[in-house]
C-alpha cells in the first residue's frame, strides 16, 4: 500500500459534539433555556449510530461515549498518526434533521461556535466547514456570512439527502453566499430524512442503506449539473464526501448520454456533464469504492481523465481502513502527492493562508 | 464536378424535407421558407434517418431558466436517440466541432437550363417548364 507522505491535508474528519450540555455554552439565552426547559434530547442521527462498528475504528474507540470527542486523542490519531499538516472538520450533529427552521438556526450558530472555540481555536493544524441550516436557506446564507471572515472556516457543510435535490433554485442562496466567500460547497453522506433513504423505500439493514449512499450522490450530482448551479455561479466548487469515487466516470456517462438527446430542456448546460464535474466537483478518498488492485485502479484514473479531482481524507474517526492504509493502491508517486496535497490546496484557496 | 437533378422542387415543399439518393449516398432535403438544404441522411451517431426525425427551434439559453427560442423548424432531432442538427450547417448542437454530418448546398434551376446543361437526371423526369433542385458534386 502506498504510505501518506508528510504534509498531506486530510479532507474529512469528525469531531463529534459529546452531548447536547457542551453546546449549551454556545447558545443565546433564549435558546439556552428553551432547549433545557423543552427537553430537547441529542440529536444523534441514525446515519452514523453510536454503536454501530464502522462510526469508530477501534483502536479509536474510547472505553465509553463517542468517538472523536477528544482534542487530545484526535491530534495524536489523526494529525499526528498521518503527520497531516491541516485538517477539516466536519461535524456531523444533527442540525439539518430538525423541523423548525429557527431552531436548526440555533443550533448550526451554536454548533460553529462551538468548533472555532474547542477546536479551531486550540489546534492550529485544524480547519472547519461551516454548519447550516438547509431548512432555511436564507438563514443559511446568512450563517456564511457571519462566519465567513473567519478564514479558519474553509467550507460549507450540507447532507447529500435534504428536503429536495439540492440543485433546486430554492438551495441558491446558499451557493451565491458560498461563491461570493470562496467556500466549496462540502457534500456529506447522510440524510435529513425527509424521504426514504434508497430510491425504492427504506432499506431494512444497514448494508443497504451505506451503499445506497453513492445513489444519492449521483442524484445530487445530477440536480446541481441540470438546475444549472454550475452554470449560474461558475466559480463554486463542491466536495462529495464519503461519497466513494469509483462510480462517478460511468454515472457522467449516463448523464451525458442523456443530455446529448435531451440537451433542449436544460440549454444552459453548455458541455459534457463529465467536463463539468473536472472543473466544478471533487471527491474525498475514504471509504474507497475501489478493489485492492492496482490495475483496478490504474483503469479507473484513466476513466477519470483528470488527476484533479481527489482530494485525500480519513475519515477519522469512522472505521474505512486499517492502520495507515489510507490511500488506494496503484496511485503513483505523483498521483498520491497531488491527492494528498495539490488538489487539497487548490480546492480550497483559504488553506494556503496564514491564520 | 457534376451537377446532379436530386428532386423537382414541388416535391419539397417549405417546412417539409424529401429523402433521395445522390450518387449512391442517401440525402435528406429540407426547405426552409424556400431555401434548401441537405443532411447525409445518417446520423453520424448511430445511423438514424435525420429525414424522418422531428423540427424544432434553436433552444439557447444565457442562463438557468433563461431560455432563448429563434429559428423555428430549423434543427432536426435524430428520431432514435434525439440528438440535435443545425440543418443549414449539419452540425450536432450539443458538439459542434466533434459531431456533424455531411450538409450539402443546393441550387435551383428550371428544366430548360437542365436539359440544355445534361445535367445527370437519372432518377428525376424533368421537363423544361418546371423547377428541379440541383446538386453539384
Amino acid at each position: 500500500m502506498p504510505a501518506v507522505a508528510p504534509g498531506a491535508i486530510d479532507c474529512d474528519l469528525h469531531p463529534a459534539v459529546p452531548n447536547v450540555k457542551a453546546l449549551l455554552p454556545y447558545f443565546d439565552d433564549h435558546w439556552r433555556d428553551m432547549i433545557v426547559q423543552r427537553g430537547v434530547h441529542e440529536l444523534d442521527s441514525i446515519s452514523y449510530p453510536n454503536n454501530a462498528p464502522m462510526t469508530a475504528r477501534p483502536d479509536w474507540k474510547p472505553e465509553t461515549g463517542k468517538a472523536g470527542v477528544d482534542l487530545d486523542r484526535l491530534r495524536v490519531e489523526a494529525l499526528d498518526g498521518f503527520q497531516t499538516s491541516l485538517a477539516i472538520c466536519n461535524c456531523l450533529y444533527g442540525v439539518q434533521l430538525l423541523y423548525t427552521e429557527d431552531m436548526a438556526y440555533a443550533y448550526a450558530r451554536a454548533v460553529n461556535d462551538w468548533m472555532a472555540a474547542e477546536w479551531l481555536d486550540k489546534e492550529p493544524r485544524l480547519r472547519a466547514s461551516i454548519v447550516i441550516p438547509p431548512q432555511n436557506p436564507v438563514y443559511a446564507a446568512a450563517e456564511i456570512d457571519r462566519l465567513a471572515g473567519d478564514r479558519r472556516f474553509v467550507q460549507v457543510l450540507m447532507l447529500v439527502m435534504d428536503e429536495m435535490p439540492l440543485g433546486r433554485r430554492r438551495y441558491w442562496p446558499i451557493y451565491k453566499a458560498a461563491e461570493r466567500h470562496g467556500l466549496p460547497i462540502g457534500i456529506h453522506a447522510g440524510s435529513a430524512y425527509r424521504h426514504p433513504v434508497t430510491p425504492v423505500g427504506w432499506p431494512s439493514y444497514h448494508a443497504e442503506d451505506s451503499a445506497a449512499q453513492a445513489q444519492a450522490f449521483q442524484t445530487t450530482l445530477s440536480s446541481l449539473m441540470t438546475e444549472g448551479v454550475f452554470a449560474e455561479f461558475p466559480e463554486l466548487k463542491v466536495v462529495l464526501l464519503e461519497s466513494g469515487f469509483a462510480w462517478l466516470p460511468s454515472h457522467m456517462w449516463r448523464l451525458g448520454k442523456f443530455w446529448r438527446g435531451l440537451r433542449m430542456e436544460i440549454p444552459w448546460v453548455d458541455r459534457h456533464p463529465m467536463e463539468i464535474a473536472k472543473d466544478h466537483v471533487r471527491l474525498t478518498i475514504n471509504p474507497r469504492d475501489v478493489p485492492p488492485s492496482a490495475d483496478a485502479v490504474e483503469r479507473l484514473m484513466n476513466h477519470f481523465e483528470s488527476d484533479e479531482m481527489l482530494l485525500f481524507s480519513t475519515d477519522y474517526p469512522h472505521w474505512q481502513f486499517d492502520g495507515d492504509d489510507a490511500l488506494p493502491e496503484g496511485l503513483s508517486p505523483a498521483l498520491a502527492q497531488k491527492i494528498c496535497q495539490d488538489n487539497p490546496l487548490a480546492t480550497y484557496p483559504r488553506l494556503k493562508e496564514t491564520v | 464536378m457534376t451537377k446532379h437533378v436530386v428532386a423537382a422542387a414541388a416535391d419539397v415543399p417549405p417546412g417539409e424535407r424529401l429523402r433521395v439518393d445522390v450518387a449512391g449516398t442517401p440525402v435528406a432535403i429540407f426547405n426552409l421558407n424556400g431555401e434548401y438544404f441537405g443532411l447525409m441522411d445518417r446520423c453520424p451517431h448511430m445511423g438514424g434517418s435525420l429525414c424522418e426525425g422531428r423540427l424544432i427551434g434553436l433552444v439557447e439559453s444565457e442562463g438557468p431558466g433563461r431560455y432563448k427560442y429563434s429559428r423555428g423548424g430549423e434543427i432536426v432531432r435524430c428520431p432514435w436517440h434525439g440528438w440535435e442538427f443545425d440543418i443549414r450547417t449539419g452540425k450536432s448542437r450539443f458538439d459542434p466541432q466533434r459531431w456533424k454530418t455531411r450538409a450539402y448546398a443546393f441550387d435551383v434551376a428550371k428544366g430548360e437550363e437542365v436539359v440544355e446543361q445534361a445535367y445527370e437526371a437519372e432518377t428525376v423526369d424533368v421537363t423544361v417548364e418546371d423547377e428541379y433542385i440541383i446538386v453539384d458534386i
